[in-house]
């Protein structure tokens, strides 16, 4: 069994140019985060957990931006939602 | 009456679930609970406590409304651009839309069902959270109908194969596939349908079905499917929730329902994957601009995010990976080849079309599939001399059909390709046939259900399908010249031609018209 904090989670995102901030902030936010195009899509995968924070995105984007809006951008994802509040999505595995 | 003014939004997301959401729930007090929620105990499922059910996406009415008009608001910003610029012009080819008729006929009727039975869930399940998830999956299904027909409709004024889409999947043979699967969940309990359709379905498989439609949509010019289908998506992660929320739930409220849940998962995985093999052949076969192959998508989203994943997080609770998961691993060299030969050679029946694929497309898949496609390839170029003599193939008796997938019996072992598979099982006096060990596993565990499935060939025969020939039963599926046959030389095909100023075309290419759905004998 390969260890919780390896195993890659992973969100896939509608590419436009209204997610260029999101997918920028989650590249910033996660180190280890690789990213892939495919058509009309951008993927991200990260080993063990991919974390998107509200700050970065608005910072990015000039505006204030409330996590709820992540609904429009997100196409799919792999892994769990363990998190999703205010100021902070967080996708990993429970286990 | 006076306005309020707006008050500052002080509830954090947390609290504005709990109380626009969860509190909204009471305790019965003047009838029981069994007699308001009749249907969550017959399945042997045990829950001892609701409230634990977690939705982390923590919707309250008023955002789900916000974001889904939102949604809907640019789908049709961008279905308006292109039909005002007659965008269907710009699609790589006419051909491509055999992947939206089968997308129209097969899909969209089943997000309508989706829609009613996430309706009976919002009502039926016991605790506050779920129903109200339930309540929003069920509008969000009614959308994904609405908006896939609606984005669809622009190409039925010019296309054939659109046009009866709702009888077809009623009717059609290769429709009763789709049609069968969901109706086996809808005929089953609602825990039954929370694995089969929330989990199994959304989370485990549904990336297979809409990414590959999606990204071969963006591929080959066709912008409002995509749009559509990422706005379907959208929704979709919701839906994986539900349903990853769904078999955890269900596993830490009691270890009796441990192997309940796994037969539900081996039954779901093998039936979902069944019915992606014609997702498998519109991926390698469909796409006249190809983009990923079958065997790719499977290895992209099934065996690493699902067996790597996934599989690994469930152990935890005592769950396994479905049964005959090997089986579809070893056949992903193999399955969208003899999936799209099985239409291919049925396809005068059919409201799509089908073609012998170019020398260019053969080459594409012989990299996809260096192992298998070559053995493939000489049953193609087999039937390429048939058809420079004059004699384009298509079979004229009817197939025998799995039993439980419906899908006709053309598929071989999965680790030889020379071998065609056949599982036979006698119940009560009768013999059953099935495609694989998978299948033949389902019905052995619901012999009572299965036996009574609709199965289009027998229905023929009992003279129940408009009458006792093939244009008789043609008619009645509400086919029309050119829906199907060949595509080479078919109505569309020369409508393309012909809005595309190149009608000496039609005359040179090697299929003559008339193997364009001529519905004979
Ligand atoms: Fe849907
Ligand atoms: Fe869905
Ligand atoms: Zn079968």
């Amino acid at each position: 069994m390969t260890a919780t904090a390896e195993r890659p989670v992973g969100v896939d995102i509608q590419e436009n140019e209204q997610n260029r901030a999101v997918i920028e902030a989650i590249e910033a936010d996660n180190e280890d985060a690789t990213v892939r195009h495919m058509p009309g899509l951008v993927r991200v995968t990260s080993p063990g957990r991919l974390v998107i924070n509200r700050t970065s995105v608005e910072e990015r984007l000039g505006r204030e931006w409330e996590t709820h809006e992540f609904q429009l951008a997100i196409i799919s994802y792999f892994g769990h939602i363990k998190e999703w509040d205010d100021d902070q999505i967080l996708i990993a595995w429970d286990h | 009456m006076t306005i309020a003014p707006k008050a500052p939004r002080k509830l954090s997301m947390k609290d504005r679930y709990s109380a626009l959401t969860r509190d909204l729930d009471w305790e019965p007090s003047y009838v029981s609970k069994e007699q308001i929620y009749p249907l969550t105990t017959f399945e042997g499922i045990t829950i001892h406590d609701w409230s634990k059910w977690e939705d982390p996406f923590r919707l309250t009415v008023d955002a789900y409304t916000k974001y889904q008009a939102e949604k809907d608001k640019r789908l049709y910003a961008v279905l308006d651009g292109f039909a005002q610029s007659q965008g269907h012009l710009s699609l790589t080819d006419a051909s491509y839309l055999n992947a939206m008729k089968l997308f129209i006929q097969g899909i969209a009727p089943n997000e309508y069902n989706a829609h009613r039975n996430f309706a009976m869930l919002a009502r039926h399940l016991e605790g506050g959270g779920p129903r109200f998830a339930a309540l929003c999956q069920c509008l969000d299904e009614m959308r994904h109908a609405q908006t896939e027909i609606h984005t669809l409709s622009n190409y039925n004024k010019y296309y054939g194969g659109f046009h009866n889409f709702s009888q077809q999947h009623d009717r059609v043979w290769y429709l009763s596939v789709p049609k069968s699967f969901f109706e086996d969940a809808l005929s089953a309990g609602p825990f039954e349908w929370l694995i089969a359709i929330g989990f199994s379905f959304e989370y485990l498989l549904t990336n297979l079905l809409f990414v590959p439609f999606m990204s071969g949509a963006s591929f080959n010019g066709d912008l409002p499917t995509m749009t559509f289908g990422f706005s379907a998506q959208s929704d979709e992660s919701r839906h994986m929730t539900l349903g990853l929320e769904a078999i955890k739930f269900l596993l830490e409220q009691d270890e009796k329902n441990v192997p309940i849940v796994q037969y539900w998962l081996d039954k779901w995985f093998w039936r979902g994957y069944r019915l992606l093999a014609l997702v498998a052949q519109m991926l390698d076969y469909m796409l006249p601009r190809e983009f990923m192959s079958w065997k790719e998508a499977f290895e992209l989203y099934f065996e690493e995010q699902m067996m790597k994943g996934l599989f690994e997080d469930l152990a935890y609770y005592g769950i396994r990976p479905p049964l005959h998961v090997d089986k579809a691993i070893q056949e992903k060299e193999h399955v969208s080849h003899q999936a799209y030969w099985i239409l291919y050679q049925f396809s005068h029946a059919a409201a799509f079309t089908t073609s012998v694929p170019t020398a260019q497309h053969m080459d594409w898949l012989e990299e996809q599939y260096p192992e298998t496609f070559p053995t493939y390839r000489k049953l193609w170029e087999k039937e390429q001399r048939n058809i420079d003599n004059g004699g384009r193939h298509f079979i004229r008796g009817l197939p025998q059909l799995c039993q439980v997938c419906q899908i006709p019996m053309g598929f071989t072992e999965a680790d030889d390709p020379f071998v065609q598979a056949q599982r036979e099982s006698i119940f009560e006096g009768e013999r059953y046939n099935f495609c694989s060990d998978g299948c033949q596993y389902i019905f052995e565990h619901e012999p009572v259900k299965f036996r009574r499935a609709w199965l289009p060939v027998h229905q023929i025969y009992q003279g129940n399908c408009g009458g006792p020939t093939l244009p008789d039963v043609l008619n009645w599926y509400g086919l029309e010249p050119g829906d199907g046959g060949e595509y080479l030389g078919s109505i569309d095909h020369q409508n393309w031609l012909k809005w595309h100023g190149d009608p000496a075309h039609v005359e040179n290419d090697h299929a003559p018209a008339a193997a364009g759905a001529e519905g004979g004998q």
